[in-house]
């Protein structure tokens, strides 16, 4: 399992300086590492915390959006209304509830659509795993770079640690 | 100062006083009218012109905010956008940035689709604003009044919130002819 200091500090090296989010339990390890730090900004809704991201974004930082999967949901408007067509790109860090099937019932419907969602509104995406990190990280770096647009890295429950030990 | 006092004045006239106290301070204008009067009262590249995403306004000025501590950010605001991504008082409130300024301009209509009546007729979003933490809650009629307040909080550490009431007319006026593209380009780079 990846630890989360490990994983922020990769993000921090690759330019990642503004993060923002709605928590999720799969998240909650990162997050803790990032309040720690001091380099957390807590929003209320998704939309939100893509918008803020947006506004960080023209003013120079180098945005990352931590949120659940249903925050997708939320976000889906101002996503394609705003960072989409505007071209302010930012790293969607979004936990996978509800993946194969195994979570509770209101996770199900976003858990087995969620990839052909964003396939479908072209947002890019890629699942984090353990032994390809590196290379998923990278590959969100320059994606990010080349199409100025937001990126999704997709993760699973127990890849990063958790708040739990 | 007078709260409510005097006479109303359209949106479009609201927004020439609050551009005219204005010079190279970052900008965000909410979707629909707001942001075509704008571009055609007075365009500048310090300006970020909206056209979807309504209700994000605040969300994307705090960003800005955040990032340019040195900048006082202002976000032109509707009521119709307020009520929508309401929770953003929340966020601005317990952040409490200094160098926010949030301008409503409250007509009480959604007027980009056809006046139908907002909330704002029956929710003082003024007092919405102060209970979420805003430190400067502001709530005018009259042109003179809106310059003497914007003046003030321009002055002064926010976060502020700057409730104009204005009426429904709207000017005669077309889409902001401007690329989404273009738009960020030329914002991200007079706000360097």
């Amino acid at each position: 399992m990846i630890e989360s200091d490990d994983f922020v500090g990769t993000l921090q090296g690759i330019g990642f300086n503004f993060f923002t989010g709605v928590p999720d339990s799969i998240l909650g390890g990162i997050i803790a590492t990032l309040m720690e730090q001091r380099l957390y900004t807590p929003a209320v809704r998704e939309d939100e915390a893509v918008a803020m991201a947006a506004g960080a974004y023209m003013a120079g930082k180098v945005p990352a959006v931590l949120m659940q999967n249903s925050g997708l949901g939320t976000s889906l408007n101002t996503l394609i209304s705003l960072n989409l067509i505007y071209q302010q790109p930012c790293l969607l860090l979004i936990s996978w509830r509800g993946f194969q099937g195994k979570d509770a019932p209101e996770h199900l419907v976003m858990g087995q659509t969620m990839t052909q969602l964003l396939d479908t509104v072209r947002i890019p995406h890629r699942t984090l795993s353990e032994p390809t990190a590196v290379d998923d990280l990278n590959w969100v770096a320059q994606t990010f770079m080349k199409e100025h647009i937001p990126v999704a890295l997709l993760i699973k429950k127990g890849i990063v640690k958790g708040i739990q030990p | 100062m007078r709260p409510e006092e005097g006479t109303i004045q359209s949106r479009a006239r609201a927004i020439e006083a609050v551009l005219g106290l204005l010079t190279d301070q970052p900008v965000i204008i909410c979707n629909g009218f707001p942001s075509r009067e704008a571009f055609k009262l007075a365009d500048r590249p310090t300006h970020f012109y909206m056209i979807g995403s309504m209700g994000v306004a605040p969300a994307i000025g705090l960003g800005v905010a955040l990032a340019k501590p040195d900048k006082k950010v202002i976000v032109l605001d509707g009521d119709g956008n307020v009520l929508m991504g309401m929770g953003t008082l929340a966020t601005v409130g317990a952040l409490k940035p200094k160098n926010f300024i949030h301008v409503v301009l409250d007509n009480e209509v959604y007027g980009s689709t056809g006046n139908q009546p907002t909330l704002s007729r029956v929710v003082r979003l003024d007092q919405v604003a102060k209970a979420a933490g805003y430190v400067r809650v502001e709530r005018v009629r009259e042109r003179e009044d809106l310059v003497y307040e914007l003046k003030d909080m321009l002055g002064k550490d926010g976060p502020s919130f700057l409730l104009v009431k204005v009426t429904e007319q709207a000017e005669d006026v077309d889409r902001v002819p401007l690329e989404p593209i273009e738009i960020t380009h030329r914002f991200k780079k007079a706000i360097e």
